[in-house]
């Protein structure tokens, strides 16, 4: 019997491509002949810096690749915090900064790069800064927020005009920053795009308040005494009046232990490695923007994970090659589309142009063609780049062009290529998934990992999928269900326009049968947002899901909880003293909620008037827990006590809360609203979140927790509590008017063609001229509005309801059972009918 | 054997009551034509005492519209008529005989569920 000693792998660097090699080795199975050690410098798991712009919004933690610190394979050693200071190749040892030795079979470096600073004299003043880590920004935002050496910055410089440069522009504008961009070249973006692309972005750039300054040297920044930025000098120009400066003005790769160890270094800087990613020594491999292949760099992440791929097939066994990549881009720019992609320049020998322009609307839109006009070479567009998705595929696939053109960058194009797409086309760049392999997912119901880096590609995909199942003959049917041949939104159209009130009037008229467990309480819904009558109104009772139709939750056992509301969850004393003293009556267990509320369990239903009337008398009313329909608004404690909070939460939850509470809708509504960017009261995990600025509110929608939790997204910033609560009412409004049964507003947002720009053009640019009609169904509801618990404690047709027995109301149900369990009841079931016993039931028992 | 459980009146158009009866619990149905079903009240999937306060509605099934009721509790639909589970074929709830005469309504003998397939 042989030992089998397993082999060592030692990974330098955390980025997202070392974060892509481990992860690949993993799944292909590396992991069963090596032990993998990763050591990272970052004090953290590697994360998107593709999408580092978003920190300010999103924080760390949203950004991770890796939240749970480490990977769930065994055999694989995160080290973070730790680097590596020496590269031994011919003891195959590295040295790490704490003095240990490990050793080594196989190397891969994926060191990354880091940023360029040209030697301006001044770059050592405070208030200099580079862009390309969380510590990077973070020490940027508190140049800002907390200042340095007494000083808060203002007005600020990032020297570079190109996709990094302008990021980073984007980073200091959110912060409130005034911000200035100086690039050396005639025009921002200089690789990706042209001079009109340039020029059109600009003039964007120039509308959001930023200053760019093309075609402009940095000689030196100027410091005061106290070694604080105070000027930038430029060639040939007047000085700027600047606090804070940062460089973004490209990057070198980071071979510095690769140079040490006595590798090959490509001459403009990177480990020079092979196709197959071998550096000069055999068991060194390096990766992403610390490798030069065959003497080139490749400063994107998508290339990175490919090289990633290679190197994990080629100790597997493979003999796969890197062969060079796509460089095409798409990105967001402080709210700009640019994209660029293939020969983008028009360098190709007799490449044609064909150009859109719309300076109006600042669209620019170019296609690189071959000179005889059948194949796509590249492109640029700014402004709208909703094409790229189908665009960038036609270059890598060299599929013949369609008759015209045009079409494919006139604003009324939509792109409906995806059935031509060749089968091995590449829809992905960023993960290299290709049509056909969409398909083969979609089949057997997998799923691949195409969009899910830069998601440019998410439309392509989708129309690939429906495509896919439209070919197999299979119909997505949204009719709501057997009885109404229509989604909810046309239901709901069909109810406002007729005005209808009853159920009975609307399956005659529209639907057929009897209706059934689905259509009825929607029915239920669209009558109780549309007309706020009592859901116990004996038209429409019937119509109602148990919870709504006896205004409490039912549990397993058949009992009801009982849900008062707390607005804001602010609560006095009596009130808590009040709903103590109701549980302790009625023997109920009880709960605090996540929703900053108290939940009272096991009440049999024949008690709930009389529990309603008790804190209904205290000034207590429904919670509506039970409902789809407003639940509740958490709140932070705020600025009345927090010594961080920058404005009253408290306040603005309860006047949002007392102002939707009973809004009936298609699922579920929760809302938070946060005194100070600590977002204590988990906001963004909301329907919809308030968070408190030193200026206003940020308005955030469709999140929510759950299964598959989403993070609200910025609707509109800094507003007014008056804007806040119009944007408020009209996205409520919409959402209840437009979205499908049970579909909670992030679905409903991911439904919506155009998705989160399309709900902030309804709801705050007010595109379709629907805002006033919106806010008067609001008001509508909010005037309305009653406590349907006091409505039905004070109706005897109502209570006559609430018994147990028809024809023996004061016998409770025999079949309710509790335990007990750390002082309190929990419920219990049995195991079939439970007979009082007073006679012997008829027939045979099983 | 029977019992006059309610009145006609007592029960909502396609809504239904518990009633006692020998007891035990029975969910009592009136459709919309004023049909009267009765079921045993115990939802065999939730084991709970909840039947009576389902949806009633109708469901089509080989070009006939069957009257049921879905479980108030995870929605499985039973056929008012039998009994039968109309989700789960292997499943069903005892029935009892139903009379309504003078606008009362009166629950008689209980029908175990037949034996399934």
């Amino acid at each position: 019997m042989t030992a089998h000693v397993r082999k060592q792998l030692v990974v330098v660097g955390h980025g997202m491509v070392g974060h892509r090699f481990v992860e690949s080795a993993v799944s292909r199975g590396l992991t069963e002949t090596y032990d993998i050690t990763v050591i990272g410098e970052e004090p953290r798991p590697a994360y998107d810096r593709v999408a580092l712009t978003s920190f300010f919004e999103v924080g760390a933690q949203a950004l991770s690749l890796l939240p749970s610190g480490q990977y769930a394979d065994p055999r694989v050693t995160l080290r973070l915090g730790t680097e590596v200071v020496a590269i031994s190749p011919r003891h195959r040892i590295v040295t790490l900064s704490t003095g240990e030795d490990l050793h080594y079979d196989e190397l891969v470096l994926a060191t990354g790069a880091a940023p360029f600073v040209p030697p301006v004299p001044g770059r050592d003043l405070a208030n200099v800064f580079v862009y390309r880590t969380i510590e990077d920004l973070e020490a940027i935002r508190e140049a800002v927020t907390k200042g340095t050496r007494g000083r808060k910055a203002r007005v600020g410089a990032v020297i570079g005009g190109g996709l990094l440069g302008l990021e980073a522009a984007n980073a200091l504008h959110q912060l409130g920053v005034e911000t200035h961009v100086v690039e050396l070249a005639p025009r921002l973006m200089a690789v990706q795009i042209d001079d009109l692309g340039g020029r059109t972005l600009n003039r964007h750039i120039d509308k959001l308040g930023l200053t760019v300054h093309t075609g402009a040297m940095t000689q030196s920044i100027l410091g005061d005494a106290r070694g604080r930025v105070e000027k930038l000098a430029l060639k040939d120009r007047n000085p700027l009046d600047v606090d804070i400066v940062v460089f973004s003005a490209g990057i070198r790769p980071r071979d510095a232990l690769a140079r040490t160890a006595g590798l090959d270094v490509a001459e403009r800087g990177g480990v020079l490695v092979d196709g197959a990613l071998r550096s000069s020594d055999a068991h060194i491999s390096a990766i992403g923007e610390c490798a030069a292949v065959q003497g080139r760099m490749y400063g994107l992440v998508a290339p990175g994970y490919d090289m990633a791929e290679v190197v994990v097939d080629r100790l597997l066994g493979g003999d796969g090659s890197f062969t060079g990549a796509d460089m095409s881009t798409k990105l967001k720019l402080l709210g700009v589309d640019v994209a660029s992609f293939g020969d983008a320049h028009g360098e190709t020998e007799g490449a044609l142009e064909l150009t859109y322009q719309d300076a109006v609307s600042g669209v620019y839109k170019k296609l690189v063609i071959s000179e005889d006009g059948k194949r796509l070479l590249g492109g640029v567009l700014v402004g709208d780049a909703e094409a790229y998705g189908i665009l960038r595929p036609m270059v890598s696939s060299g599929m013949e062009l369609p008759e015209n053109p045009e079409e494919l960058i006139l604003p009324a194009s939509r792109g409906g290529l995806a059935m031509d797409m060749p089968d091995e086309m590449q829809v992905c760049s960023c993960n290299d998934v290709t049509k056909a392999e969409i398909e083969a997912a979609a089949a057997d119901g997998t799923t691949t990992r195409a969009g899910s880096t830069c998601g440019s590609c998410k439309t392509v995909v989708k129309r690939i999928v429906e495509d896919y199942f439209a070919r197999q003959g299979v119909v997505v049917d949204r009719s709501l269900c057997e009885h109404f041949a229509m989604t909810r939104a046309e239901l709901f159209d069909v109810v406002f326009i007729h005005g209808y009130t009853r159920f009975d009037d609307i399956i005659e008229a529209h639907g057929t049968g009897r209706g059934c467990d689905i259509c009825k309480p929607t029915v239920a819904s669209i009558l109780a947002s549309l007309l706020n009558h009592h859901v116990l109104e004996s038209t429409n009772r019937t119509l109602q899901d148990t919870n709504d139709a006896y205004l409490a939750n039912i549990q397993k056992n058949g009992t009801y909880s009982v849900v008062p509301r707390i607005p804001g969850g602010e609560i006095t004393p009596d009130r808590l003293i009040v709903i103590g003293e109701v549980a302790r009556d009625f023997g109920l267990y009880t709960k605090i909620t996540g929703g900053q509320r108290i939940d009272m369990f096991g009440a049999r239903m024949e008690d709930l008037p009389a529990i309603w009337k008790r804190l209904v008398d205290a000034g207590f009313e429904s919670g509506h827990a039970y409902g789809k329909a407003l639940r509740t608004v958490k709140s932070c404690v705020g600025s009345t006590w927090c010594r961080y909070g920058v404005q009253d939460s408290v306040g603005l939850a309860i006047e949002l809360e007392l102002r939707y509470r009973g809004l009936r809708s298609p699922h579920k509504l929760k809302g938070g609203v946060s005194g100070c960017a600590r977002e204590c009261a988990e906001a963004r995990s909301k329907d919809f979140g308030v968070i408190a600025t030193e200026k206003g509110w940020n308005l955030y929608v469709c999140g929510n927790g759950g299964a598959i939790p989403a993070h609200a997204q910025l609707l509109a910033g800094d507003l007014s509590k008056d804007e806040l609560i119009r944007y408020l009412d009209r996205f409520l409004m919409y959402y209840i008017r437009t979205a499908d049964r049970l579909q909670r507003t992030s679905y409903w947002m991911d439904s919506i063609d155009g998705g989160l720009d399309r709900i902030r053009e309804v709801v705050v640019d007010d595109a379709l001229g629907l805002g006033s009609e919106l806010e008067a169904a609001m008001a509508t509801h909010v005037e309305s509005y009653f406590d349907e618990w006091r409505a039905t404690v004070e109706d005897p047709e109502k209570l006559a309801r609430f018994v147990s027995f028809v024809n023996a109301p004061g016998t409770p149900d025999p079949s309710i059972t509790f335990r007990e369990e750390r002082g309190q009841i929990q419920a219990a079931t049995t195991d079939g009918p439970v007979s009082l016993g007073s006679t012997i039931p008829v027939g045979a028992g099983r | 054997m029977s019992a006059d459980v309610c009145r006609l009146d007592q029960i909502d158009r396609e809504g239904g009551v518990a009633a006692l009866v020998d007891g035990e619990a029975v969910a009592v149905f009136r459709t919309h034509d004023d049909a009267v079903y009765a079921l045993s009240n115990y939802d065999p999937f939730s084991n709970a005492s909840v039947l009576s306060r389902g949806i009633v509605g109708t469901r089509t099934l080989d070009d006939e519209e069957v009257p049921f009721v879905a479980s108030p509790m995870h929605k499985q639909a039973f056929d008012l008529r039998t009994g039968r589970c109309l989700d789960d074929a292997a499943t069903a709830v005892a029935t009892y005989d139903v009379r309504v005469a003078g606008g009362v309504v009166t629950i008689g003998a209980k029908r175990e569920p037949d034996r399934l397939g």
